[in-house]
């Protein structure tokens, strides 16, 4: 044992770990202050409104609707193939890049427009060790 | 213009097929190199000032030489700043040039391919564009970006939308390499049939292997000129009748899932705009088929038909050779090949041949008025009409 301590690294910086036992993961968000748009992450300037350093972070929905998908066959060296890669638009109208889990990689099983919800797991380790955590989402029941 | 053939070239360096392409074009518009003031060069992946090594390579010092990046719309962007350079006044001809090796790809985001194997990197190199954002991105995580993913949900969403099928994205995958077997310059020059696209290997469901274009290396060049010049140097000179670029206007659904169709018309209702013309004018289009289903979008975005109408356009031949308006009679990206710097230019080269008349087999008689459309993901979409 080094005594050093493994640790949980989100994957992306917007991915907020919990650090404690009763919080939850969640993705953190910017909002427009002048126009209410919302964005994934930081953001310096307003696309829609273009005004500068108005944003409140807020932390976004878990839940959303799976926009459209695709079975990925071929990707990045090191990534488990086949599997789903969707869009999932939150109640914010933030967009979002995401994988899908919970059903089979195949075409025709997930509908567009049905209801998913963000967990989070374990892709890799980096070479200290620590666990790299992304966030996922999966079919809600009766969604 | 000139064109060094596009396909897979290895014993050949960057500013030797670049050197090719030019000497190519000068010869073609009888101009010696020390008749060319100003140049304009596009590659994505060479790296710093390549276009200075290209022109040195083809004899040519000593002027002013901008390199031009725009992820896959590289090419038609230096074309675009070469006829800014002339329309300004300031310059009577410019040269834009565009050439890639894609054997050295990188896949942004993911950094050199070091830790690939060599069998690997042979896969992605087969897939065609498997750029993603130049951020960095998690890929294979947190969804994909990489470009089959990408317009494979592209065509789901028009499947769902408007009753598209897989036969359809094979079929343009067919008639675009059935275009390419009268094309010498083209990297693909097999004939192929819908089973043998459907039964290639998947990639991102729907898209199967043949509905995605090669990546390789090539190169083309292009001079402009002033109307004044050119009718010194051609009896017929082509006219550029509009030159537009684009980016992706803003929508929180276009900074996950890049939304081509809105920079695409927006773009050509520019060039229409510019031209004094309409879609029905046009006699032939050379657009941005890197997929597939990607061909089958822009129909509907530049105007050829109305939307959720390219369907019914494909399966009424009117974008074949031998149609009211033949598409990609170069055989486009999926066929003739997207070696991202130099494609841009080659459609230009591939409307000048038709408009001349002198596209050999697969000519489209009388053509009069060709459209290019050249797409790098959303944040770049360049329109040029082309008029004789």
């Amino acid at each position: 044992m080094n005594g050093k301590e493994k640790r949980r690294v989100p994957i992306v910086p917007y991915l907020r770990l919990p650090e404690a036992p009763d919080e939850k993961a969640y993705l953190v968000g910017s909002r427009c202050r002048v126009c209410g748009e919302t964005y994934l992450g930081q953001r310096t300037a307003c696309l829609k409104c273009h005004s500068v350093d108005s944003f409140d972070e807020i932390a976004l929905s878990t839940r959303g609707r799976l926009l459209v998908y695709t079975v990925v066959h071929q990707s990045a060296p090191g990534v488990p193939v086949p599997h789903i890669a969707g869009i999932v638009v939150l109640p914010e109208g933030v967009h979002l890049r995401t994988n899908i889990i919970g059903v089979p990689a195949e075409l025709g099983i997930l509908q567009a427009g049905s209801q998913v919800e963000m967990v989070t797991q374990v892709v890799r380790e980096d070479s200290e060790g620590n666990e790299i955590v992304a966030y996922v989402f999966r079919p809600v029941e009766g969604g | 213009m000139g064109m060094h053939p596009f396909g897979r070239f290895p014993e050949k360096r960057l500013p030797m097929l670049g050197a090719e392409a030019v000497l190519a074009a000068l010869g073609d518009a009888a101009l010696r190199p020390s008749d060319i003031p100003i140049a304009y060069s596009a590659t994505t992946q060479a790296g710093m000032l390549a276009g200075q090594g290209i022109l040195r390579e083809a004899g040519i010092s000593g002027i002013p030489v901008t390199n031009v990046e725009n992820g896959c719309a590289s090419g038609s962007s230096a074309f675009r700043e070469a006829y800014l350079a002339v329309a300004s006044g300031r310059y009577d001809i410019a040269l834009a040039v565009g050439a890639e090796k894609l054997e050295q790809v990188v896949i942004p985001g993911m950094g050199r391919p070091d830790g690939i194997s060599r069998e690997h990197l042979t896969q992605l190199l087969e897939l065609g564009e498997v750029m993603g954002y130049v951020e960095t991105v998690p890929e294979g995580h947190v969804g994909t970006v990489l470009m089959p993913g990408v317009f494979a949900m592209l065509a789901m969403e028009h499947m769902q939308r408007y009753g598209s099928t897989v036969e359809h994205f094979a079929r343009v995958s067919v008639k675009n390499h059935e275009h390419a077997l009268a094309n010498p310059n083209a990297h693909r020059r097999r004939r192929i049939t819908v089973e043998d696209v459907l039964a290639s290997r998947p990639i991102s469901e729907p898209l199967t292997l043949y509905m995605c274009c090669p990546t390789g290396d090539g190169a083309a060049a292009v001079v402009l000129s002033s109307m004044e010049v050119a009718r010194r140097h051609s009896r017929r000179p082509i006219r550029i009748a509009a030159s537009a670029l684009a980016s992706a206007p803003y929508s929180s659904r276009d900074l996950a899932l890049m939304d081509v169709n809105s920079v695409s018309a927006n773009c050509a209702r520019e060039a229409y705009a510019e031209a004094g013309l309409g879609p029905e004018d046009l006699d032939i289009v050379e657009l941005h088929d890197a997929f597939a289903p990607a061909e089958m979008l822009h129909y509907e975005s530049l105007g050829l038909c109305a939307e959720g109408e390219s369907g019914r356009l494909l399966d009424e031949g009117v974008t074949r050779l031998g149609g009211r308006l033949p598409v990609n009679t170069s055989g486009g990206l999926l066929a003739q090949g997207h070696p991202f710097g130099a494609t841009g230019l080659a459609q230009v080269c591939e409307l000048v041949w038709q408009l001349r008349g002198r596209a050999g087999e697969r000519q489209v008689p009388g053509a009069k008025v060709g459209l290019a459309h050249c797409l790098g993901m959303s944040a770049a979409c360049a329109v040029h009409i082309l008029t004789r």
